[in-house]
């Protein structure tokens, strides 16, 4: 099988689901080619298909996302995207008050089908406006979906699950993934919206990871197979709405849970992952449940403190060695 | 204009009338819930504007909207029964006075968020030209929305888009209890079209017939595919910015100014100039409008409130 990229496979799902369905488009900054998206994740797009459903739009994040839920809530099923995750900020109000209230608010008379989608997450030093993992702010709002694949099979899978429901979805797509390749099928197909994976099997540990944290959890568990250390990686895929089965069996499994969040620790999906299983898997547990997340400052912009603000590695397999050694 | 528009743009005004007024007697009543924003003033700015809208046509309003949805086709008992709480208002009880919608007659919603209806105006505008529907949206907005970051926004993109969208901004001059004339240096929203470069176009708000040459105009554009335009009523809202609001910041003088340019009279007396409705026609109206009303608020106040765990659905699709 081929493999491509992360933003080739992204890329691919939006070209394959607007030549299914007309109803598609995108829309944001640089969709266009010859740009094709800041990290080429519309790249080819507009020149196989034309621009009729490839829009540039002005720099104006609250008129053109809310331009896109009001294409969205009368026949359209729009893809939008913001050039970094972190303008999120910039249209608070068409996300949470718009476009999460929408449906809800209007007692169902409409469905949102749109989604947003936004590069994610720091270890580039971007510094403190292009660096933000800001997932757990969506979660906590009722009305939006928070996606966040993996790796470059979840993000053509995940993409057309997406796009094909009909639900406002927050799809945040890693920096540090975007030039990862791996074997993706050139036909279309899904990943289910809402259901974790568990990417590595093991004994030992549960280490629940997501987005960018899954290639570090990966590597740890590689460098603590060697101890002789299981561990068993659980891939979220989607932080809201939680699998909340597939977690919390896994612990069953390990009796041991350790979250790693590239995000802030203060009301996350780590924290609330840790109160989900304290609360319906407090027996399954041998030890106390381990977080590791950023340090809370802004992103700094040197390699040296912006290494020391998030986790890397290391991190991990110095937790997971204390963590078996602590009896519980 | 014909006499079928002329009956229905006074049939419409007065519906929206005593609505209000009915409105407001039932919430001093303590029987509704929540907050209300009357429109009572405002009636020839929706009216006039929407005698030329076609059902499938989309229209956004703001926290302000019980006129905009009368105008554009919403049922009395429907928004009532909202207004109640009720399971069978358009929004199941889940949107009250300032959520109202009835997106099947185009209603894309009255809006809590100060110009927020703008953007989702202009999505829908776009939709209907990528769909080659032509269909057109309206986008109601107050002079105070003119301040906000989203009608910079929104008459850029569709502007730059020529989308088929119109931009009404209802300029009563109070934005809550602050003076436009202190919030910006221009004496007419209208002049900031120019910015954009789009028509903008002022008109009378206390006239119905007024409005309505002003907005057929702005609208043709429209659905000509020439783009949107800003179209400015100048108008005034007879009561507070909501109900419970002593309005102390509007002077006697103002007031009692602009009371005496009650939009109904101004636009009967010019239909009636016109040979357009007669006084008896305009009392038969009337009548069949307060009987419309009556089963409106029978029918609110009889339907069933909705079940609590009805809280839980209605979020995802």
């Amino acid at each position: 099988m081929r493999k491509i990229s992360y933003s080739e496979a992204i890329a691919e799902a939006q070209l394959q689901e607007m030549e299914r369905d007309p109803k598609v488009f995108l829309m944001g900054l640089v969709q266009r080619d010859p740009y094709g998206s800041a990290f080429g994740q519309t790249k080819g797009i507009s020149s196989k298909l034309g621009t009729d459903r490839v829009l540039d739009t002005p720099v104006s994040e609250q008129g053109y996302v809310g331009a896109g839920l009001g294409a969205a809530i009368t026949g359209m099923r729009p893809v939008v995207e913001l050039q970094f995750s972190d303008f999120i900020t910039i249209c608070m109000d068409q996300v949470v008050q718009q476009g999460a209230n929408l449906r809800y608010m209007f007692g169902g008379q409409i469905k949102v089908p749109m989604v947003l989608r936004a590069p994610t997450g720091a270890y580039l030093s971007a510094a403190a406006h292009h660096s933000h993992s800001l997932e757990s702010w969506f979660a906590y709002i009722p009305g939006i979906k928070v996606v966040l694949p993996s790796d470059a099979y979840d993000a053509k899978g995940l993409l057309i699950s997406a796009i094909r429901e009909d639900n406002f979805i927050l799809y945040l797509e890693h920096k540090k993934l975007y030039d990862k390749k791996m074997e993706v099928p050139q036909e279309s197909f899904t990943v289910p919206i809402g259901k974790a994976a568990v990417k590595r099997e093991g004994r030992d540990l549960t280490i629940v990871a997501w987005s960018f944290m899954v290639s570090k959890a990966l590597e740890a568990a590689e460098a603590l197979s060697k101890e002789d250390v299981s561990a068993e990686i659980v891939d979220l895929r989607t932080v809201s709405p939680l699998d909340e089965e597939t977690i919390l069996k896994s612990v069953e499994k390990t009796g041991r849970l350790l979250i790693l969040q590239e995000a802030y620790r203060h009301c996350s999906v780590a924290t609330d992952v840790s109160a989900l299983v304290a609360e319906k898997g407090f027996d399954l547990l041998d030890a106390p449940i381990r977080l590791i997340t950023a340090k809370d400052v802004p992103m700094p912009f040197a390699p040296v403190l912006e290494n020391y603000v998030l986790p890397q590695t290391e991190d991990v397999v110095r937790e997971a060695r204390r963590m078996l050694e602590d009896k519980g | 204009m014909d006499q079928r528009t002329a009956e229905w743009i006074y049939r419409t005004m007065y519906a929206i009338r005593v609505f209000e007024l009915k409105v407001e007697e039932l919430f001093a009543a303590g029987e509704l819930p929540g907050f209300v924003h009357l429109y009572i003033g405002q009636e020839a700015c929706a009216v006039g504007v929407c005698a030329h809208l076609k059902p499938e046509d989309y229209i956004t309003s703001t926290h302000r909207g019980h006129g905009h949805c009368i105008a554009k086709g919403g049922k009395l008992d429907r928004m009532m029964a909202e207004l109640y709480a009720k399971s069978t208002g358009y929004n199941k009880g889940k949107g009250g006075s300032m959520h109202l919608a009835s997106t099947e007659d185009g209603i894309l919603g009255a809006n809590g968020i100060n110009a927020a209806g703008m953007p989702l105006a202009v999505g829908a505008a776009l939709s209907a030209k990528m769909q080659k529907n032509g269909r057109i949206a309206i986008a109601f907005f107050g002079d105070g929305a003119s301040n906000q970051g989203t009608f910079h926004e929104s008459i850029n993109l569709a502007a730059a888009f020529q989308l088929p969208v119109v931009f009404v901004c209802e300029n009563n001059q109070f934005a809550v209890g602050t003076r436009i004339s202190e919030t910006a240096r221009i004496a007419n929203i209208a002049d900031r079209a120019s910015a954009y470069g789009i028509p903008g176009k002022i008109a009378d708000g206390m006239n119905a017939l007024e409005v309505y040459e002003a907005a057929g105009r702005c609208i043709e554009k429209a659905r000509e595919g020439e783009g949107p335009s800003i179209l400015e009523l100048k108008t005034w809202r007879f009561r507070a910015h909501f109900q419970g609001e002593p309005a102390t910041y509007r002077s006697k003088k103002d007031e009692e100014a602009w009371l005496k340019k009650d939009p109904l009279n101004i636009t009967l007396e010019s239909l009636a100039v016109l040979n357009l409705l007669t006084q008896q026609k305009a009392k038969e109206i009337e009548g069949e409008i307060q009987e419309e009303l009556a089963k409106a608020v029978e029918f609110a106040r009889t339907s069933p409130a909705p079940q609590p765990e009805e809280a839980l659905t209605d979020i995802f699709a």
